[in-house]
């Protein structure tokens, strides 16, 4: 229909889809599940349920509708182009997302807590209360609950967490070594070199479990660990979910590359997730060197 | 709208027709349509809701709400003019004239496109569900701490403030597909032969606009899920008890808040030179100047945010900088300024509606521009934070800056969009009493933030009450001269004298050349700009 070219120079417009405005649906469904079951309200799971199923089914519908499209040489040059762009204004935006809990981070560090501990003693309420990082804050009532500093020991770099970075560090290698073997058409050394990947994306999320249970069991260090637990755990959490996302769009782009998909000079599909996961590599390094090491 | 009829190739199409069309559609137009529809409808809906506000307080004394609603009243005012009336408004327009503008078939991702407005609903329907979940009894209505949910006050919040965390979730993911794909139709689907300085002003806007947007729509992101965990998970980001601070809130919230006013101002920047020179008849003065100026404002945008919250408690450095910074920006504004008087001086001018709108558009942005500057004195503000004079100031920047410039590029680009001419003696009208009583409005809580009225507040001392009243009986005329706005649209959707090609004498750039309305696919063959 609308997608065969007219001429030469043509632009590929899909035809109207249902997908996104049912995922939107999706959305709201869930959210509004989260909403009622965090407020304790009735059949909040269950919205969250039927949500979260409706985004799924939708985005394998909308994901293999590209593929299908993209098998059938319907994407050139031109709108290969604008995916590529698109892409990497799109990790701008996560870089940004990253950038508001790491400034979160810095300002308790560098600003809050310090100022904490600096007030004249006969003004205070946090007397006792000393400058110092890894800190979960000096305690008190605020708003009416108590909160009574937690006891916690604080994450060491150089156990699982060095681990964990000499995983990803290595499976930034292999997919590169496997892009290397996509561009010589050495499908072998692909889809070796994406498995390795995967596998190593999935060890470094069971490290990354195995380290939190050690956190939750014996460290005491949680969520609610004051300043420390809450930028602990919210910067290596919202990457390990990022490591999830993109194991899975790893584990498509292998079972594509098992197809046949891809060759040498058209595999955007390839260089996206890649360039993702570059980009949760990256930002690894920030949490190794800014929450475990120093 | 019936732009299907003329479409050279159209034969091609078999698409949905009836509602199934507007939910499925990839089609800039269509979905432009819909971003300015939602945007229409919205801004009636927030309008709605302020001028049961100013009711409240056209006396002293509490007459029609509890203190309570009043609160929820101001807050989704504010979050729904912004992200839903404003923005909306804005993407509105990039959808349906920068393909036109440069050249393009369609945007270049269709189907992030139409995603992109339908998430807007939905975000709309959880912003305002909490307020129809209190009359059955479940929770405790809609936020109610004002747009910027500053903690802790949103951290003691009821379920609304839940609702609007989520709500502002889907507009920042709508926000930022829109920018991907503004930014790529920009770098990939210009014409043969449009240089990035060959752009039309708009497109260069909505760059700097959409650079804004992938910077600071994630920061806000973050934000409102850190203040998601402290309300629900025991994090302690908030928390002084935690080793946390609420200010860090506010920086959070202002770095992504004061580059807002950019992202809805900007675009608005870009189209109204062009109304400028059409209704000149003479070329935009100064296009180099204007674009670097652009992307100066857009890179100070991000460096100012701490003059929001100057009273809070800062060093006195931090306090300097601030200051010095968010003075600067005056400079490139101000270039902005004389290009777009420049562009008018000793032009042949005529006054149809568009032109109306912008030439009170450069005044009474001027009006909000300088009251910004008295703001950003760190001295001053001690004096004007938190009164009506501030809430004087941004309405005068995103009423008249914002909403009076969204509709010039009604105006000026709805013959295009529709065939039909509209009803000139009813746009000089609403016009007319859009500005008189937008001044009236506005021009007394001027004088009552100086005088020490204190926002956000339900009630007031006595000596408020005269101005009040003034404010709130002009509030009506202005809220109800919008009536003859939507009015005139509909009128025009639905026919009206036929429009021409070019529509206005003076009009340049390629959403001219084609017919009005345009063809389904815009640019099938590419033009070749020289």
């Amino acid at each position: 229909m609308s997608s065969q070219s007219h001429n030469g120079n043509h632009y590929y417009v899909p035809n109207p889809v249902a997908y996104p405005v049912i995922m939107s649906a999706g959305l709201l469904t869930l959210a509004t599940g989260f909403i009622f079951n965090i407020n304790n309200f009735a059949a909040g799971k269950q919205m969250m349920m039927v949500g979260a199923l409706v985004i799924i089914a939708m985005i394998f519908k909308w994901m293999g509708a590209v593929i299908s499209e993209c098998q059938n040489g319907l994407y050139k040059k031109w709108e290969d182009k604008s995916f590529r762009v698109g892409m990497i204004v799109f990790i701008c935006s996560e870089v940004a997302f990253f950038a508001a809990f790491f400034g979160a981070l810095f300002f308790m560090r560098v600003i809050s807590i310090p100022e904490l501990a600096s007030y004249d003693p006969q003004f205070t309420m946090y007397k006792d209360f000393t400058d110092a990082w890894p800190s979960a804050g000096p305690g008190g009532v605020v708003l009416g609950k108590e909160y009574v500093a937690a006891k916690f020991s604080p994450m060491a770099a150089w156990g699982l967490p060095a681990i964990n970075t000499f995983l990803l560090l290595t499976s930034g290698a292999t997919v590169t070594w496997a892009h290397w073997g996509l561009m010589k058409n050495n499908r072998k050394q692909l889809v070796i070199g994406l498995f390795l990947t995967v596998a190593l994306g999935i060890a470094f999320l069971l490290c990354q479990a195995a380290e939190y249970h050690e956190a939750y069991t014996e460290m005491g260090l949680t969520l609610g660990a004051g300043a420390y637990g809450a930028s602990f755990f919210m910067l290596t959490g919202f990457h390990g979910f990022h490591v999830m996302l993109g194991t899975l769009m790893l584990i498509v782009i292998l079972f594509r590359s098992m197809k046949g998909h891809f060759d040498a000079d058209h595999h955007f599909g390839f260089e996206g997730v890649a360039w993702y996961w570059h980009f949760v590599d990256v930002v690894w390094l920030g949490l190794f060197v800014f929450v475990y090491w120093l | 709208m019936s732009y299907t009829t003329t479409a050279n190739h159209d034969e091609h199409h078999d698409h949905p027709t009836g509602i199934m069309r507007w939910l499925t559609t990839t089609n800039h137009k269509d979905i432009g349509t819909m971003y300015l529809t939602f945007s229409l409808i919205m801004f009636l809906v927030g309008g709605a809701m302020i001028l049961a506000v100013r009711a409240e307080l056209f006396q002293p004394g509490l007459q029609l709400m509890q203190p309570e609603f009043y609160n929820q009243l101001i807050g989704v005012h504010a979050l729904v003019m912004i992200f839903a009336a404003l923005m909306p408004a804005a993407t509105g327009f990039a959808n349906w004239m920068l393909p036109l503008q440069i050249g393009a078939p369609d945007m270049a991702l269709p189907r992030l496109n139409n995603w992109g407005f339908w998430l807007l609903p939905p975000a709309a329907i959880l912003l305002t569900l909490p307020f129809t979940l209190a009359m059955f009894g479940i929770g405790d209505g809609a936020i109610a701490t004002g747009w910027t949910f500053y903690a802790p006050l949103s951290i003691q919040g009821g379920m609304g403030v839940d609702f609007a965390i989520f709500s502002v979730h889907l507009l920042g993911i709508s926000s930022v597909l829109g920018s991907i794909n503004v930014i790529v139709t920009i770098l990939n689907m210009r014409t043969p032969g449009m240089t990035l300085m060959k752009m039309p002003m708009f497109a260069w806007s909505w760059l700097v606009t959409a650079f804004l947007l992938i910077a600071t729509i994630p920061v806000l992101a973050g934000a409102v899920t850190m203040l998601l965990t402290d309300r629900h998970f025991g994090t302690h980001f908030f928390d002084a008890a935690g080793g946390g601070d609420p200010i860090l809130f506010q920086h959070l919230f202002w770095f992504f808040g004061h580059p807002e006013v950019y992202i809805v101002l900007l675009p608005i920047w870009g189209f109204m030179p062009q109304i400028l020179q059409t209704f000149s008849r003479k070329p935009m003065y100064g296009y180099k100047a204007q674009v670097i100026s652009l992307w100066a404002i857009g890179a100070l945008a991000l460096v100012v945010w701490a003059h929001h919250f100057f009273t809070v408690g800062m060093p006195v450095p931090a306090l300097l900088y601030f200051m010095y910074s968010t003075m600067a920006i005056s400079l490139p504004l101000a270039v902005l300024f004389f290009c777009w008087i420049a562009t008018i001086w000793k032009g042949s001018l005529s006054f149809e509606t568009p032109m109306l709108f912008a030439i009170g558009w450069i005044v009474l942005f001027g009006i909000g521009g300088l009251t910004g500057l008295v703001l950003a004195d760190v001295a001053a503000d001690a004096q004007y934070h938190h009164s009506y004079f501030v809430v004087a100031h941004f309405h005068y920047t995103l009423f008249a800056g914002g909403m009076m410039g969204v509709m010039a590029g009604v105006y000026y680009w709805l013959p295009k969009m529709t065939g039909h001419m509209f009803s000139e003696r009813l746009g000089k009208l609403h016009f007319w009493l859009t500005a008189i009583s937008f001044n009236l409005t506005f021009i007394p809580q001027f004088f009552l933030g100086l005088a020490g009225m204190p926002r956000r507040i339900p009630d007031y001392a006595l000596q408020f009450a005269e101005f009040n009243a003034i404010s709130t009986v002009a509030a009506f005329v202005l809220g109800l001269s919008q009536l003859i706005f939507v009015y005139n649209i509909v009128s025009c959707v639905r026919g009206g004298k036929k429009a021409t090609d070019r529509v206005w004498e003076g009009a340049e750039g390629l959403e001219w050349t084609l017919p009005s309305p345009p063809p389904y696919h815009s640019f099938t063959e590419q033009p070749i700009v020289k």
